[in-house]
């Protein structure tokens, strides 16, 4: 009976103590660096490095995958909240939500150690890249300045298309279209010939909000596209209305495939290695996922093409994947040391070899793949909303994307998106306005 | 009372001990916590203790400036009533077949069964091959048995996409509805339905006389663990349209999941999941008084 009892006191302490709070216990421990990431692709080559890393330094490195990345997203707010984040990890949302792992004491400030030795650290990268995890002076989070992140890669998004398939269609595969007529003419052109034009994952909305912020950035500029983020310019502005209008006419003239609103990514990538589209619209990892479809899949890379003389085209772009280092981390020295080893020229010309995607380091480019130079030539055109002090609500960017989503199934008109979006800006700001 | 009976008590109270402590600590617990929750505007990143307290705004929010939402719940009745008419009607159907001495009966329980075993995100997966616009199988027969000009995106066209979605949600269900429906069916003494048969009952009034007024219990829990189940549809959205196109085919889940991962709203989504456990709270327990009132008429 005693035995019974003690049993019972037992299971009964575990309940309750096996979910209360964190004790500030830290997943890191004085003699090994513990990174966690999401990217399957990456878990081979990461394992390689952190076995050469411990040959060179005696230093253990254990990289733990977790996917699929909403799971990982979860993983870390979960850790966040328990004070039990890793030496490394990262954190895939926008700038809003990383300030709050920042204000809450998770992030580490990186700058002092990209200062150090004149900024060699910092040189070696891409500025673009380091933007995406920069926080400037008086942003509107009221985070203190800082680098809070190392991009581990770079990426762009851009247009892509099947060369032959566009031969096929009459159009000249080495000059794609780079105006807006052209564009519609292209999109025409195939749907004449009988082949679909652009594929995407614009049922994951966020690839239609990289378009549409191009195009944004293209017909009014930044200046007013932050405006509008402020509050300061109306989503019902004639500006805005053109952007919603790109995609009737992209709609309109047949250059978006079947069925675009409701498809994932992968599905696109599948339809566009298959080559039963013409087109597509995606980032600079997509010279992977072809590679291993479709090793003979023949394709250019080019920017959208121009909807306005106004302003220059922009694309989305920047840092990849970041990795940031946890300011509760015991062994902070030995993870600084261990990224600088990371990211530098080796090690990212290994990266970019092995994984097919574009490094951070400015040093690697001459080691890249031929397949990848194609989406470096347009570095200078990338952009990115991190970069900006500012950032929009998230129903306004959802009640954007999903407007647009309305447009191209023929359901609203550009201008009752813009009206929708334009009133739901409002209510945002006004419940803004009511919490401060 | 004598030291003994309290001891007998003492140690019968024991004996539940463990499971009122799990069930506090893993259900009452974060019942009440998710209540505390949706009463503050919190990211659930940074410590509670700095959230701010809003009382009941996010309440009010979602009563008078979420249409979203409400399109949601509507989407989610209207999968419901699909369901409650064709996927149990098929399901009681069969389910009749089967009580009979029919051949092969135990195969079709089998085959019956096996859509509700399938993972959602697969019965996804290749419905959504069955339904492609542009490969799909669909279209495919639909092209050659000359229907071609019905041929659609099913999934993203806006008249199609939520009904699509049902059907799926339907072949995948109908098994549950069934294995409890046959179950009930087989309950009942076998010597009803000769006695009915020597009173010159035929089919028709067996079934509307003896059958229905048995069963009635058990088409309660069916018809409740439909609404249920049906009402928290998400895997099979997530994996045929995500809620598109437009908010087409959003259900409740997919507009808390959106408020708790893509705005980092967590109090908000508390608050959604707490009206959206109180609908169906109010649609259980009329559901549940009708058919008392059923049973007594």
């Amino acid at each position: 009976m005693i035995k019974f009892l003690f049993l019972i006191v037992v299971l009964a302490l575990t309940s309750v103590t096996g979910c209360a709070p964190g004790d500030g216990f830290d997943k890191s421990s004085s003699d090994k660096i513990v990174a966690w990431h999401w990217m399957t692709d990456r878990e081979d080559a990461f394992t390689e490095l952190a076995e050469k890393y411990k040959a060179l330094t005696g230093t253990d490195v254990q990289f733990e995958l977790y996917a699929p990345t909403d799971a990982y997203s979860e993983k870390i707010k979960g850790a966040a909240q328990t004070k039990t984040l890793p030496d490394i990890f990262g954190i895939l949302a926008d700038k809003r939500i990383i300030s709050s792992f920042i204000k809450a004491g998770h992030v580490l400030n990186l700058s002092p150690y990209m200062d150090m030795d004149d900024g060699q650290w910092e040189k070696t990268f891409y500025a673009k890249a380091l933007n995406v995890n920069r926080f400037l002076q008086g942003n509107e989070f009221e985070v203190s300045p800082g680098i809070y992140a190392v991009p581990l890669d770079v990426m762009n998004i851009q247009m892509i298309y099947n060369k032959d398939l566009f031969k096929k269609a009459g159009l000249d595969p080495e000059n794609p279209p780079k105006n807006w007529a052209e564009f519609l003419d292209a999109g025409n052109k195939l749907h004449a010939a009988g082949i679909q034009g652009m594929v995407s994952g614009w049922g994951e909305i966020w690839m239609i909000d990289c378009l549409a912020s191009n195009y944004a950035y293209n017909i009014m500029g930044e200046q007013k596209f932050v405006d509008t983020i402020k509050g300061e310019a109306s989503y019902a502005d004639q500006d805005w209305i053109e952007v919603f209008t790109v995609f009737k006419d992209m709609r309109d003239n047949n250059l978006l495939a079947n069925g675009i609103v409701t498809m994932v990514n992968k599905h696109a990538e599948q339809m566009f290695a298959n080559q039963r589209a013409a087109l597509a619209f995606n980032g600079s990892w997509c010279v992977n996922v072809y590679n291993g479809m479709n090793p003979d899949l023949n394709y250019g890379v080019m920017l959208p093409p121009v909807y306005s003389d106004k302003y220059p085209m922009k694309i989305w772009g920047g840092a990849g994947a970041s990795l940031m280092v946890s300011a509760r981390s015991k062994n902070i020295d030995k993870t600084i040391k261990f990224l600088k080893w990371l990211t530098a020229k080796d090690q990212q010309a290994y990266l970019a070899n092995k994984t097919c995607n574009l490094p951070s380091n400015k040093e690697s480019l001459g080691e890249i793949p031929q397949a990848l130079e194609q989406f470096v030539d347009d570095m200078d055109s990338v952009t990115h909303p991190s970069n900006l002090n500012v950032s929009e609500f998230p129903k306004v960017i959802e009640a954007r994307d999903k407007g647009i989503q309305s447009i191209i199934i023929g359901e609203k008109t550009p201008e009752e998106v813009a009206l929708e979006v334009q009133a739901v800006k409002i209510r945002e700001l006004k419940k803004q306005k009511a919490r401060k | 009372m004598g030291i003994r009976k309290t001891k007998k008590i003492f140690i019968n109270y024991l004996f539940v001990l463990p499971a009122i402590l799990l069930f506090c600590t893993f259900h009452l617990y974060p019942f009440l916590n998710v209540f505390r929750y949706s009463l503050f505007q919190w990211d659930g990143i940074v410590e509670f203790s700095s959230a701010k307290f809003v009382g009941l705004a996010h309440f009010k929010d979602i009563f008078t400036a979420n249409p979203q939402w409400w399109y949601s719940m509507w989407h989610a009745f209207y999968v419901t009533l699909l369901t409650l008419i064709f996927q149990n009607g098929l399901a009681l159907l069969l389910a009749l077949a089967c009580d009979r001495a029919i051949k092969g009966a135990r195969a079709y329980r089998m085959i019956f069964f096996l859509p509700p075993v399938l993972s959602g995100i697969v019965v996804g997966l290749i419905w959504q091959w069955i339904y492609d616009g542009n490969y799909g199988l669909l279209n495919h027969w639909l092209t050659n048995i000359g229907f071609g000009h019905l041929a659609r995106a099913w999934l993203a066209d806006p008249r199609t996409a939520l009904t699509c979605v049902g059907i799926v949600h339907m072949w995948k269900g109908f098994g549950w509805g069934f294995i409890i429906l046959l179950a009930g069916l087989q309950s009942i003494p076998r010597e009803l339905y000769e006695a009915a048969k020597v009173d010159g009952a035929g089919a028709w009034d067996t079934f509307r006389r003896v059958t229905v007024p048995l069963m009635v219990p058990v088409f309660v829990l069916v018809t409740i663990l439909t609404i249920l189940n049906t009402m928290q549809i998400y895997d099979l959205i997530v994996s045929l349209t995500g809620g598109g196109p437009g908010y087409h085919t959003e259900v409740p889940i997919t507009r808390i999941l959106a408020a708790m991962r893509g705005g980092s709203q967590l109090g908000y989504a508390c608050a959604l999941g707490i009206v959206f456990g109180l609908i169906l709270l109010v649609v259980s327990f009329v559901q549940i008084q009708a058919s008392k009132l059923a049973k007594q008429e």
